[in-house]
């Protein structure tokens, strides 16, 4: 056995790994400061003034989306569970099938800045806005919970910090790094840090890809058959009965499982088109066709991506091992970096612990800037200054917001530590597909929709998404739970969708019924419908 | 605008293309999860060497999303983006 298998003492070298990732932070610091040069207005800090291009705007949103989650949580999934951690691959590429046909263009015709100007355009403005800027805030909230954790066990492997403090103190670091970058560069500068990352993360990602097959001299049945060996190795019982090529090993246990499996597709598929960071990036491009093409670059390297992580995964499981994997400190979210240690050593290691990192820094960087839009767009101008803010206002508070946003991260991130990250990702979409999604389709192409069915929608969505997360196994009663030591579960599912995303959707239809009576604006429905396909009356990008 | 014929078959020829496309990939998305959920059986049954079918549908719904967004992409560059146009140019006047 390797020194790795006796707990990843000596993995890498960690002066390298922080000088690698210190020479990332500095160039893209420097981006971001060329970036802030010309952020003047409101529409700079939050959409980069919508001057991207398509292919610039489709690698940020690769950039945006394909979070430590998706590297770190998807490439140890498969290489620890084996299939059933591919299905979050696929749940994360279909889903963009959603914003593509239904949301996108639609979106960029009708917002300026957040998703809840889409839904003001006809129906309340400030209930309504209310409402979607919480539900934004809290599915950004689930989202940076994830990330902080992934950067608290990444650094932990990288730098070998076995300690909570230590780990914590991480977390810590890179909160404030994001609240820099945002406050500095606003939506331009984040956008370059998304490119650069994207960029960086495919092509690492590719390049193990290359490497994985030619160990095998690309033979992926070969990898397959190695893969399952090394798994049935294990020292660990339940992990040497696993059939990693076939779905089951970690759903498959009992009815209860594969119930929280069907769940954990269904917010997956829908969850995508109602994230709040993804929907805003919609914004930072000229017209609609823009949109189009940016989602359509972003499939293609987003779905390049997914099919590599699926060879790194059963690659971790054959070079790595599980046993190697799971006794390193970040647990299964350290098989992709051990693998790139196999594969090309020390600086190869430290090379794709630096992407993972910016990885991180780059998604909360976006997640930031989205929640702190909503806040002070949303909240703060309509709701109670009641649109009497001027946009440097606005922009004031959202620099405001984003510390305070930072900071909660960090607590959150500390807390949750050593949970899978694809895990506690699934669960910020559970919250976005059934908070925000139904609502968001409804007032596009609905024209009966109305307030008080997007207000049933979306409150009734979140309230019953968060009370059901907070009841289940994930956060008490389990040994991998949040709060292992309490049992105040009564949810049998970790995953809420199967019930909260049907709920949300039926509550837009009960809702609209029972507010039939009030008469809404019959012209403003027909300005949006023609204004969402045609993009009549869309503020034209200007030039600075 | 919203009643005249041009936008109405702007409309219904989106709406004719987007949700039947949304209701296949959905329910073909939905049927994969499900054969993965309840027949894994089924799924691991052998192709060839250790490939088995489980595999080559995941690579499946790969291969889909890719077609739909091409597909997508030709239809709305040739029946959606000139209408939009035309319909702009009729309200807004000629653009630049």
């Amino acid at each position: 056995m390797t020194v790795l298998a006796q707990g990843g003492a000596d993995v890498g070298n960690p002066i390298l790994n922080i000088a690698i990732f210190v020479a990332f932070v500095v160039i893209t610091m420097g981006l971001v400061i060329k970036a802030s040069r010309t952020t003047k207005k409101a529409s700079d800090f939050y959409t980069g003034g919508g001057q991207f291009s398509g292919p610039q705007n489709g690698f940020a949103i690769a950039g945006d989306y394909l979070s430590a989650a998706s590297f770190l949580g998807i490439a140890g999934a498969i290489a620890v569970y084996g299939y059933d951690g591919f299905l979050y691959s696929i749940g994360f590429l279909v889903a963009w099938l959603v914003a593509l046909l239904l949301v996108a263009e639609l979106l960029r015709n009708t917002g300026r800045f957040t998703m809840a100007d889409v839904l003001s355009f006809r129906l309340k403005e400030r209930p309504v806005r209310m409402a979607a800027a919480l539900s934004t805030l809290a599915v950004s909230l689930f989202y940076l919970l994830a990330q902080m954790a992934g950067a608290g066990g990444l650094v932990a492997l990288l730098l070998d910090i076995e300690g909570k403090v230590g780990q914590a103190i991480v977390v810590a670091v890179v909160g404030v790094l994001m609240i820099v970058y945002v406050l500095i560069g606003g939506m331009k500068g984040t956008t370059y840090v998304q490119m650069v990352k994207a960029v960086l993360l495919v092509a690492g990602a590719g390049l193990m890809f290359v490497l994985v097959l030619f160990a095998v001299r690309g033979n992926f049945s070969q990898l397959l058959a190695d893969a399952q060996a090394m798994v049935s190795s294990s020292s660990n019982e339940a992990v040497a009965q696993r059939d990693v090529l076939a779905p089951g090993a970690k759903y498959g246990i009992s009815n209860m499982t594969q119930i929280d499996f069907l769940s954990l597709g269904i917010a997956l598929v829908l969850g995508t088109a109602g994230l709040p960071h993804v929907l805003m990036r919609f914004y930072t491009v000229p017209t609609a066709k823009e949109a189009r093409r940016s989602v359509t670059w972003a499939i293609a390297l987003i779905g390049a991506f997914y099919l590599f992580t699926l060879v790194l995964g059963y690659g971790a499981a054959k070079m790595v091992g599980p046993d190697a994997i799971l006794g390193a400190p970040g647990k299964e979210n350290a098989a992709a970096p051990l693998l790139a240690f196999e594969l090309g050593g020390t600086v190869f290691l430290a090379i794709i612990s630096a992407v993972a990192f910016a990885t991180i820094l780059a998604v909360v960087a976006g997640l930031a800037i989205t929640a702190s839009a909503s806040f002070a767009h949303d909240i703060y101008a309509s709701v109670i200054k009641r649109g009497n803010a001027t946009e440097d206002e606005q922009v004031r508070v959202s620099r405001i917001t984003v510390v305070v946003i930072g900071l909660v991260a960090i607590v959150l991130g500390i807390l949750a530590m050593g949970q899978n990250i694809a895990f506690l990702v699934a669960l910020a979409f559970a919250v976005a597909a059934s908070a925000n999604l139904p609502t968001l389709l409804y007032s596009l192409f609905w024209r009966k929709f109305n307030t008080t069915g997007a207000l049933f929608s979306i409150y009734g969505g979140l309230i019953s998404c968060l009370v059901l997360i907070v009841f289940s196994p994930a956060v008490s009663g389990a040994p991998s739970a949040m709060f292992p030591n309490v049992d105040f579960s009564w949810f049998p599912l970790s995953n809420p969708g199967i019930v909260s995303i049907p709920l949300a959707f039926a509550l837009g239809i009960v809702g609209t019924y029972v507010g039939r009576r009030k008469q809404e604006d019959r012209y403003k429905q027909a300005e949006m419908e023609v204004r969402s396909l045609t993009g009549v009356g869309v503020e034209k990008a200007v030039s600075h | 605008m919203q009643e005249s014929p041009e936008f109405q078959e702007l409309r219904s020829r989106l709406r004719r293309f987007v949700f039947p496309v949304t209701a296949f990939f959905l329910a073909w998305y939905a049927l994969y999860v499900l054969l993965a959920t309840y027949a894994d059986e089924f799924m691991a049954t052998k192709v060839i060497g250790n490939i088995n079918v489980g595999l080559i549908l995941g690579l499946g719904q790969f291969v889909t999303t890719f077609v739909i967004t091409a597909v997508y992409v030709k239809f709305a560059g040739r029946e959606l983006d000139p209408r939009s146009a035309a319909i702009r140019e009729e309200l807004e006047g000629p653009q630049q």
